[in-house]
């Protein structure tokens, strides 16, 4: 058996130890925020925290991480206003929006690293997370105002 | 059959028009019967009641018939209701019609065509709603309604001083008669406050971050299951055997059960193969490893994609079907000073939006539900009762979000799977969800092409002769039995409508066999006639001596209004070619104003270029600007792509800026590195690996859009979710001459300039 702390409660699971992450998030959890677009951690849409680094949920089998504090984009913030959640909605970023709650995940960790990220650093930190629509240039750009506390 | 063939207008002409409110044509819409939203199955509606509600507490609740997939339609097509309807946006919602034409009018969402032919209905929608809570205002203060007038969510009667809001309106208003469409009055653009004004936010903009949006791969019902399906390795494959045994031991694994193969053509029939359905996503596919499956591959099995390309070059070099001729080619060929020829390979592409196909289906009582991520949701409907044996009014199709669509969504054989496993499983609940892989084996592909053109300049570097031989498998092969040539549709996609100033012009269209199911794909069609058209202009300027963008403007001519039928173009994207003429004025102004923004003609440094490229599409103009910058050992930079696009009127420029840039970075990654390419009928890629899109690291830097806006609302409205596409890749082969002297003239550019 496994236990994981999701979003902050307790959670037991007792099915194939080989099960990633992603599955028993969205399957057994109905957190769907996370999403499923690859399979093989090649395009980032399934990030979420673990133990505060960014990790794809779809290569992460639940028995890897016993014990592990977990936060997906639904426990990211209680209100739905962290920083780059906020950014986000400000500059419109999102097309679909598939993507996006990954992107977030993904750019959430990059600026708990590095408060004020480069460019070289925000291709660095996000090149893993694919976005079809091609928001790309406001993904940049809104992780740059989140770094300034917001400000455009 | 007719339904199905029109989806993008195969057929024209088919359906009926506007059917719910009176007859006749509304005013501002001189468009002849037969064309635009008036041509497409079930046409329009703009009854209010259809389309609005209000709550008592003065929530607006927007009915979107249309779908959302990255476009904005959700946020867009709420602004005009909320416009004319003068709601107070903070107070406006949106929620999605299900599949249902006959009530809501066509609800294809693929085209372009939304706005193009929503905005006047949806317009009529919401200011006969406005007539209706003045009218119960005014019946409310016992004075004539042409006293009172609606502003910011209340109806005011100026005279007295009173106001009520609409809430409190709600419930009177809707007793009131829906005006006559003749007495509907819309508002003076001038007084705009929405339409046309940026700074609106997504209506799904907080669901979208916190990730509680619902895309069809997020649906949940109780008691809900999961499968995945193994499907024929080659189109058109069958399963002759397979054993079970192992599958089912999987714990979780429920049921396997046989999904009979298409008939052919195969339209959006599920492609046949053996489900495994189970309690949850990671346990159906742990048991479709464990299927033993034999597969009969069946005739497509010799498709490859390098013999493939052979054969499509072979039929280029030789006379084909005529589809278009102007003057004497021929002669003026043999005259001329010089003759260019090049050949350019467009391989094929899928869609792969990142939210793979999924859907959730069940069927209870004998009604049967789906909950589906589709852009055809009234097809979906159809399809779904036919292959269940349901009458359609048993079958009701939810749509949700798209995570992204670009005309995979359009073909609804997904959910009809979902259907499929469903009634194996006595109506439970089912969630089909197709793998990445499943995605990039099973798709329905972007066409291949080879394009050729030949010019003959004269002594000037002038074009005086132009023939263009298109050799490309047709969308018809999955609706008709084995077709050999592009349909009209796809020749109207920028290869006979490209309205060049050159005397002597014949395009032909040699035959084609389709081996695998092709399907549209953003902007479709016009992808490879653009690229192929673009490059191969810049190409003559070469070899004239003369700037590639003075030459691209002289070879589009002096402004002038060009009736597409003229072109051999009897499509003209289903619109009116009066209403809808090609005016080569704009198609110049949207090249001169991407030139001007990336600041063409500067000095550059070496290994840096500028590559431009300007093509009409959706009935929109659009012109991309480059700069690319090439490393030592033949890498790839892009610092800036400056991208300008006519689309007439706009009613949401911020989502018109971000399909823009968009489709600047989908150009430049199906330019770089997109390919699906097959061998013994099998396609070679697998996932994000080996279908390597546009990622951060490798996107333009900066993309600035340049919208050359119409203040004038009577113009008719262009496309915009697709006519970005077509000019990027060839603006990018174009700067790449420039920087180093080498054409690329096969897509994906992959490792052609590495050294």
């Amino acid at each position: 058996m496994t236990t994981l702390t999701i979003n902050g409660t307790e959670r037991r699971f007792e099915g194939d130890p080989d099960m990633p992450l992603l599955w028993f998030l969205r399957d057994e959890l109905g957190l769907t925020g996370t999403k499923f677009g690859c399979g093989q951690a090649l395009c980032g849409a399934c990030t979420v925290h673990v133990d505060g680094n960014a990790v794809r949920a779809c290569q992460t089998p639940v028995s890897a991480i016993d014990g592990a504090k977990v936060t997906t984009i639904e426990g990211l913030a209680a209100d739905g206003n962290h920083p780059v959640q906020v950014a986000w909605r400000t500059l419109n970023v999102s097309q679909c929006g598939y993507c996006q709650t990954g992107q977030i995940m993904q750019a959430a960790s990059l600026l708990k690293d590095i408060p004020d990220p480069s460019d070289d650093d925000i291709d660095t930190a996000m090149s893993g997370n694919l976005c079809r629509c091609g928001t790309y240039p406001r993904i940049r750009a809104a992780i740059k105002q989140a770094a300034k506390g917001g400000r455009p | 059959m007719i339904v199905n063939l029109s989806r993008r207008g195969l057929l024209g002409g088919v359906a009926a028009g506007g059917l719910v409110l009176g007859i006749g044509l509304p005013r501002g819409e001189a468009q002849q019967a037969g064309f635009g939203a008036d041509g497409m199955p079930n046409g329009w509606r703009d009854d209010p009641r259809l389309f609005i509600a209000i709550a008592e507490d003065g929530i607006v609740t927007v009915t979107c018939h249309r779908q959302e997939m990255g476009q904005g339609v959700r946020t867009s097509i709420p602004m005009v209701v909320a416009e004319e309807l003068e709601a107070d946006w903070a107070k406006v919602r949106v929620t999605q019609a299900p599949g249902d034409e006959a009530r809501f009018g066509n609800q294809d969402t693929d085209g372009s065509r939304s706005l193009r032919h929503f905005f006047m209905p949806m317009r009529r929608a919401g200011a006969a709603a406005r007539t209706m809570l003045e009218a119960a205002a005014a019946k409310q203060w016992g004075v004539p309604v042409a006293e009172v007038r609606a502003a910011n969510h209340q109806v005011l009667h100026e005279r007295s001083g009173r106001s009520v809001g609409y809430g409190a309106l709600a419930r009177a208003a809707a007793d009131m008669p829906v005006p006559d469409r003749a007495a509907v009055r819309l508002k003076d653009p001038a007084n705009f406050r929405l339409i046309g004004k940026e700074g609106t936010e997504l209506l799904d903009n907080r669901d979208i971050t916190t990730g509680r949006a619902i895309y069809g791969i997020d649906a949940r019902v109780e008691g809900m299951l999961h499968a995945v399906v193994a499907r024929p390795p080659v189109f058109g494959g069958k399963v002759t055997s397979f054993d079970a045994a192992d599958a089912m031991k999987v714990p979780g694994v429920l049921k396997v059960v046989a999904i009979d193969p298409p008939s052919i053509p195969s339209e959006f029939q599920p492609l046949g193969g053996v489900a495994v359905i189970a309690r949850n996503t990671w346990a159906a596919m742990q048991g479709r490893d464990k299927l033993k499956i034999s597969w009969d591959d069946g005739p497509h099995a010799v498709y490859s994609s390098d013999t493939y390309r052979a054969q499509l070059q072979e039929a280029a070099r030789k006379p084909g079907k005529v589809v278009r001729t102007a003057g004497d080619v021929d002669r003026a060929m043999a005259g001329a000073a010089k003759r260019v020829e090049a050949e350019y390979y467009i391989p094929h592409l899928a869609q792969t939006p990142l939210e793979p196909p999924a859907a959730l289906v069940r069927i209870v009582d004998g009604r049967c539900e789906a909950w589906a991520c589709t852009q055809a949701p009234q097809a979906t409907r159809t399809r779904l009762a036919e292959r269940l044996k349901m009458p359609e009014d048993k079958v009701t199709v939810h749509v949700t979000l798209l995570g992204g669509g670009f005309g995979r969504k359009s073909k609804p054989d997904f959910v009809l799977e979902a259907g499929l496993c469903s009634q194996a499983m006595d109506g439970a609940p089912v969630k089909v969800t197709w793998t990445r892989e499943d995605d990039l084996h099973h798709g329905y592909y972007h066409t291949v092409s080879v394009e050729r053109i030949e010019a003959g300049l004269d002594a000037a570097g002038k074009p005086v002769a132009w023939l263009h031989r298109s050799v490309a498998p047709t969308i018809g092969s999955i609706f008709v039995p084995d077709p050999k040539h592009e349909l009209p549709f796809e020749l109207g996609m920028g290869l006979v409508n490209t309205p060049f100033a050159v005397p002597n012009i014949r395009i032909e269209n040699p035959e084609a066999q389709a081996h695998a199911r092709i399907g549209w794909f953003r902007a479709v069609s016009n992808i490879p006639h653009a690229f192929a058209i673009q490059s191969f202009v810049a190409e003559l300027a070469h070899a004239a001596g003369k700037d590639p963008k003075d030459y691209l403007l002289e070879l589009i001519g002096a402004p002038r209004v060009v009736d597409p039928t003229t072109l051999g173009d009897a499509w003209n994207h289903g619109e009116d070619p009066k209403r809808y003429p090609i005016d080569t004025g704009r198609l110049r102004r949207v090249v001169e104003a991407a030139a001007d923004g990336i600041g063409w003609g500067r000095a550059m440094p070496a290994g840096s270029g500028l590559g431009i490229a300007g093509h009409y599409s959706f009935v929109s103009y659009v012109a991309a600007a480059v700069e690319v910058k090439m490393g030592n050992r033949g890498e790839l930079s892009f610092p800036r792509v400056d991208i300008a696009i006519d689309c007439g009127p706009q009613v949401n420029p911020e989502r018109i800026r971000s399909q823009m840039e968009g489709a600047v970075v989908m150009g430049t990654g199906l330019a770089l590195s997109a390919e699906i390419s097959f061998r013994d009928g099998r396609v070679e890629q697998n996932n994000f690996d080996a279908y390597e899109l546009t990622r951060i690291d490798s996107a333009p830097r900066e993309i600035r859009v340049h919208l050359l806006a119409s203040r004038d609302y009577n113009q008719p409205l262009g496309g915009v979710g697709e006519p970005g596409l077509p000019p990027i890749a060839p603006a990018i082969a174009n700067a790449i001459f420039a920087a180093s002297g080498k054409r690329i003239r096969q897509l994906p550019i992959r490792d052609q300039l590495t050294t």
